[in-house]
């Protein structure tokens, strides 16, 4: 099982060019919680590797794991055991300032809700995660107006979030989360809190930043996003059910099946 | 370093964006910084003022003059003696102690004799019989006509000195040097006016009349001897030290005092006045200023208070930007900055209002001009930043130290 992945991916990499960088791999990861004197795994064992320019969606019913295992890839939190390793650091022994600067440099956060700095402006929400890196004003303005042109959002710069529509605040979260060029985009739920037509315009997005090289995850539980997706992973009880390729896009429908 | 700089430099652009974002609770926020900050200026600008002006009124008198007063300790004058200088102990020191220049007597006229009449207009004011040589001790200048001289003293002539202000409080009109007033039921010819001095607390400076010594002592009558006081300047300020040992020598065999009986008398010099005075000023500063440190602790409070609140209130928001790669240091830097900020830019709003009450203050009591001295500025200043730290580390920590999951989870 362990490199079933792997052959799958090399045999699909005849249409898809050099998807054979590991950028993640994870190595019986698990998580236990207590509670009431009960101990379960919200994570049993999981091993997962994730490529470069990867679309990955992570789907699953609620108390699968997917949060948590959402968090654990986003290095907002530690595995009780196994190792992650994440363009070869292994993040699981790594301090809570060496996350803060993994979370800045390797991954890009989207969030259901946002989570846009209410009081700050689409620019500044953008310039946020650059402060951390130690980047001079001048040099943070310009590379946000730029982020935030990509994304299309050139006349809303100086809008704050309640003045956006929920489409264009999500697109805010994805200018803030591009803008440190990461290595992984990690969207928990992107859609979730937006109609069907900007749920297309987003999706939308994705497609074209994967078409540039963008390694995506996303985290949902709507079939239609999933889709979208070239690779599914399924989850249930913390464990792997599934790791599905969808071809649509490229050559109809074609799956390979693990369990 | 120059990273933790940066890290500096942006808090302070997000504490200074979030500062401007709750105008009025920051204000609020800062209140009691500035109450404190206020009380401590204001009250720090009056007394210097003061003091300042105190030291100046020393200065005109020099620092090497000597006062002789006479001194009762408790117990006896319990007993209803009281000790005295008189006449003969001036003569005795003004012939018997080399060294010295300017010596002269000085006796205060009580009762009826410190009521001063012209035309009608009768007041009470401080009556001094004093030496030609008082002008030259104290430094006092006549603004009109002349002070008295060696032979007003010795020929007992009815002249006066005036302060400025019983010109107002006699009403007297016109040329005032030449007219006539009546003290203590004797008719007296002003001779001169003396410049003003001004007022401390109210007390007017300028409300005293001086008179040739001699006259001053017929005047009071010879039923009772008076006590007096002597002042002199010591030409040699190294020879103090002995001066004053030969006079204490002087008066005790004068007075008949044996070994184990104290002195009936008190050697001060300027410098020792001014000492006690500075001493009042600067232990009443000290007194005021912990009562006005304890409302800066009060303040302390509000400021960690509100920024608790903050803390939790922007919970999410410390959660997204953990999420963005904040650190641990970050969040604590940009929550201490802001406390700081808020005490620091109240300090400086408590050092303006209070500069500006201690300003009003002296305007309406009559008190010097208020002057704020760089000490206090840096005090306050420093002691505003200084509560910024001690109250704005704890809420900064609690922000420092939230989940990023749970912070993020927050609503």
């Amino acid at each position: 099982m362990p490199n079933l992945a792997t052959e799958v991916s090399s045999s699909l990499g005849t249409t898809k060019q050099s998807k054979n960088e590991v950028i993640i791999a994870l190595n019986k990861i698990a998580k236990r919680y207590e509670m009431g004197g009960e101990a379960f795994y919200a994570l049993n064992h999981l091993d997962l590797k994730i490529y470069k320019n990867d679309y990955l969606a992570i789907i699953g019913p609620s108390g699968s794991g997917k949060s948590t295992l959402m968090n654990l890839l986003g290095c907002l939190d530690y595995p009780t055991s196994g190792e992650y390793v994440l363009k070869d650091k292994n993040v699981a022994l790594m301090d809570e300032s060496e996350l803060a600067g993994i979370r800045n440099l390797e991954i890009g956060f989207i969030f259901q809700s946002f989570n846009l700095l209410p009081r700050a402006t689409a620019l500044q929400n953008v310039m946020q995660p650059l402060i951390y890196r130690g980047i001079g004003l001048k040099e943070r303005k310009r590379q946000a107006e730029q982020t935030l042109t990509r994304v299309g959002l050139k006349d809303r710069m100086h809008h704050i979030p309640n003045q956006l529509s929920g489409g264009q605040r999500q697109r805010v979260a994805i200018a803030r989360a591009l803008v440190t060029n990461p290595s992984i985009l990690l969207a928990d739920e992107p859609t979730g809190n937006l109609d069907s037509s900007t749920t297309a315009e987003i999706m939308e997005l994705f497609d074209e930043l994967h078409r540039d090289g963008q390694t995506l995850i996303v985290v949902t539980h709507e079939q239609e996003i999933a889709a979208r997706c070239h690779r599914v992973i399924r989850l249930n009880d913390g464990e792997l059910v599934s790791d599905t390729f969808n071809n649509t896009v490229v050559s109809g429908k074609s799956e390979v099946v693990y369990v | 370093m120059s990273s933790f700089l940066f890290k500096v430099i942006e808090s302070t652009r997000a504490a200074a964006l979030s500062v401007k974002a709750h105008g009025f609770r920051s204000f609020l926020t800062t209140l009691g910084i500035i109450i404190g900050v206020t009380s401590v200026i204001a009250v720090v600008s009056v007394m210097q003022g003061l003091s300042g002006s105190i030291t100046k009124q020393f200065d005109g008198m020099g620092t090497n003059v000597l006062n002789i007063n006479s001194f009762t300790p408790k117990k006896e004058r319990l007993q209803g003696q009281r000790a005295k200088l008189n006449y003969r102990d001036f003569l005795e020191i003004k012939y018997k102690v080399s060294g010295i220049s300017n010596i002269t007597p000085t006796v205060m006229a009580m009762g009826a004799n410190a009521v001063a009449q012209y035309k009608g207009e009768s007041t009470t004011t401080q009556v001094t019989g004093t030496g030609s040589s008082y002008q030259m001790l104290y430094g006092v200048y006549p603004e009109q006509g002349r002070f008295f001289n060696l032979s007003d003293d010795k020929s007992r002539r009815r002249v006066a000195v005036l302060g400025p202000s019983l010109i107002d409080k006699l009403e007297i009109k016109g040329e005032v040097l030449g007219q006539y007033l009546m003290i203590g039921g004797e008719w007296f010819k002003i001779i001169g006016v003396l410049e003003k001095r001004g007022k401390i607390f109210g007390f007017d400076q300028d409300d005293y009349i001086l008179l040739p010594y001699s006259t001053t002592h017929a005047l009071l009558g010879g039923a009772e001897e008076p006590d007096i006081m002597i002042s002199m300047q010591v030409d040699d300020a190294l020879q103090i030290d002995a001066i004053k040992q030969h006079i204490s020598n002087l008066l005790r065999r004068n007075h008949n005092l044996v070994d184990d009986q104290g002195d009936d008398f008190k050697i001060t010099t300027a410098e020792q006045m001014l000492e006690t005075v500075n001493n009042i000023t600067s232990t009443t500063t000290l007194v005021l200023s912990g009562v006005v440190g304890i409302s800066l602790l009060v303040g302390g409070i509000g400021i960690m208070n509100i920024m608790l609140v903050s803390v939790t209130e922007r919970t999410r928001e410390i959660g997204i930007q953990k999420a963005l790669g904040a650190t641990r240091v970050d969040i604590l830097l940009q929550f201490l900055i802001e406390a700081i900020f808020l005490c620091l830019i109240g300090g400086l709003i408590g050092l303006a209002l209070g500069y500006g009450a201690g300003a009003l203050v002296s305007h309406l009591v009559d008190l010097p001009a208020a002057t704020v001295p760089g000490w206090a500025i840096a005090l306050s200043l420093g002691f505003s930043a200084g509560v910024g730290i001690v109250f704005g580390i704890i809420p900064a920590a609690k922000a420092a130290n939230l989940d990023p999951i749970d912070a993020l989870r927050y609503e």
